[in-house]
């Protein structure tokens, strides 16, 4: 299999004095990458994972995957972002800092917009993934955990959704949100309990905000990043499945019988 | 899927890798041009539809009509549907989505079979199929649902047109007052925890109902301010729901 150029340089000797300061810049780098490499070992797996085939036939509903963990990367740079303007404060907070997001931070309103419309375009993505997986009939032996794995991103997908709708705290996210947390409140054994975890408490108050703040941005994106990269572990350990309508071809014996 | 099925599996999925190519920089240049492609789609919608902020959350107002964003429609659709069935309600709105929920997640551990051309699962085409067509239908009509605030009753046959023009003002009042939160006036509104309105007119007197509307039972809020700041409104909505035949 080919190597980039650069891996396979030999190893510098030390008699050999370069008297350019650019190759000694580059003598330089590469015995920081050896010296990592070294007390890794990272650079055999990397080639492992780069180098490893993919099978025939993958096409470009095979990029989706890829796709929505894209959109989750930018939903996690605007949403950093948009938390160092951010105060998750009911009585004076919330609602004028996100108006001064939009208003007066340099390209506030872009960065807003982008993760608003990230979340629809995310949700939109997961679902056309879900659906390639489905009909390809790539969830079945020996992916079946990747599949489950998905569905849990799925819901934590909606449960995002469903948190950061509150956070701008205007009258739709608002009325929304207690509606939201009424269904819950209806489900069977559990509901009251939920409604109060999510509420903090048997009002919807002050508590409220901090709490859903604190599910959106670091509880549910914590669980998120560490399913995807299981998810991504799951993919290169199986291999990524071939289309369904391919049949391999079986290689010809090589030794035939002869009969005598 | 038997032993054997797997291992043939396993064989022809080794065979099919062996012909394919590298991962870099084949599957690496697709999914860069797709992520090149999301990052535009979503720059360009923020750029055109940006991020407006409604008006500032007031927790006493009763008539703001809520919706949640597009990709829960249908679960609101379906809380739209069941609502005038209170006993079915949770079911409606937490069994449906859940037992969804819970096929979805076992799906690879009840459907084992070998095939996986969908041409040759019938059973998973076909619900396939009618789940994306449920979700895009309550999606739909989720989308186009008016507002639960508004009345949408016909004028009673037999008004002057004068008398027509205090109805419709009155159903307007109804729907600015959100009356609707706890009556059912023909078609529209939630069906309790107040009496159904529709034909209110028939069994109370214009007299009985202003009298109602000003000193009413707890929990439904008192009217009496809306008759003194303005009167008109307050006839109007009084005679609207003594049209209620």
């Amino acid at each position: 299999m080919p190597l980039p150029k650069l891996l396979n340089r030999p190893a510098p000797t030390t008699t050999q004095q370069s008297p350019n300061p650019v190759e000694a810049a580059t003598e330089a780098g590469l015995t920081v990458v050896d010296w990592i490499d070294e007390r890794t070992q990272i650079s055999q797996g990397l080639r492992w994972m780069m180098f490893r085939k993919v099978p025939k036939g993958i096409n470009w509903a095979y990029t989706l995957g890829s796709a929505t963990m894209f959109a989750f990367l930018s939903q996690a740079v605007t949403g950093v972002f948009l938390a160092m303007y951010y105060r998750p404060s009911v009585t004076g907070g919330a609602y004028e800092s996100i108006r001064n997001i939009n208003d007066n931070v340099f390209l506030g309103q872009f960065v807003h917009g982008m993760h608003k419309w990230g979340a629809s375009v995310m949700i939109i993505l997961i679902f056309l993934h879900m659906a390639r997986v489905f009909f390809f009939g790539a969830y079945k032996y020996p992916r079946e955990l990747t599949w489950i794995i998905g569905v849990v991103l799925l819901i934590l997908t909606l449960a995002m959704g469903f948190t950061g709708y509150l956070l701008p705290f205007d009258q739709r996210s608002y009325w929304a949100t207690i509606v939201g947390v009424n269904i819950n409140n209806t489900a069977p054994f559990l509901g009251p309990y939920i409604g109060d975890f999510l509420r903090g408490g048997p009002e919807f108050g002050a508590t409220t905000l901090s709490r859903f703040y604190a599910i959106h941005m670091m509880l549910i994106p914590g669980l998120m990043a560490a399913l995807i990269g299981f998810h991504l572990y799951l993919i290169m350990k199986l291999g990524i499945s071939a289309p369904p309508w391919l049949k391999a071809h079986e290689p010809e014996p090589v030794i035939e019988t002869v009969e005598v | 899927m038997n032993q054997a099925e797997k291992e043939q599996y396993l064989r022809e999925y080794s065979l099919l890798k062996n012909e394919g190519k590298p991962f870099f920089p084949y599957a690496v240049a697709k999914d860069s041009i797709m992520a090149v492609i999301v990052m535009a789609t979503i720059m360009l919608l923020s750029l055109l539809f940006g991020a407006e902020l409604g008006p500032k959350v007031n927790p006493t107002t009763t008539t703001y009509v809520p919706r949640p964003d597009w990709y829960f429609f249908f679960l609101f659709e379906i809380l739209r549907v069941m609502r005038n069935v209170p006993k079915f309600t949770p079911m409606a709105t937490i069994g449906i989505p859940t037992l969804c929920m819970i096929g979805l997640f076992l799906l690879p551990l009840y459907d084992r079979g070998p095939e996986r051309l969908i041409t040759r699962r019938p059973i998973a085409l076909a619900s396939g199929l009618a789940t994306i067509a449920c979700i895009a239908f309550l999606t739909y009509s989720g989308a186009n649902t008016g507002s639960p605030n508004s009345v949408s009753l016909p004028a009673p046959p037999g008004l002057t047109a004068a008398q027509r023009a205090t109805f419709y003002a009155g159903e307007i009042v109804v729907g600015e007052s959100g009356c609707e939160g706890c009556h059912e006036i023909g078609s529209n509104g939630n069906n309790g925890p107040g009496p159904p309105l529709t034909h209110i007119g028939a069994k109370r007197a214009a007299a009985a109902i202003a009298s109602t509307l000003k000193n009413p039972t707890a929990p439904m809020p008192s009217f009496a301010n809306l008759a003194k700041t303005s009167p008109k409104k307050f006839a109007a909505l009084v005679s609207f729901l003594s049209d209620l035949q």
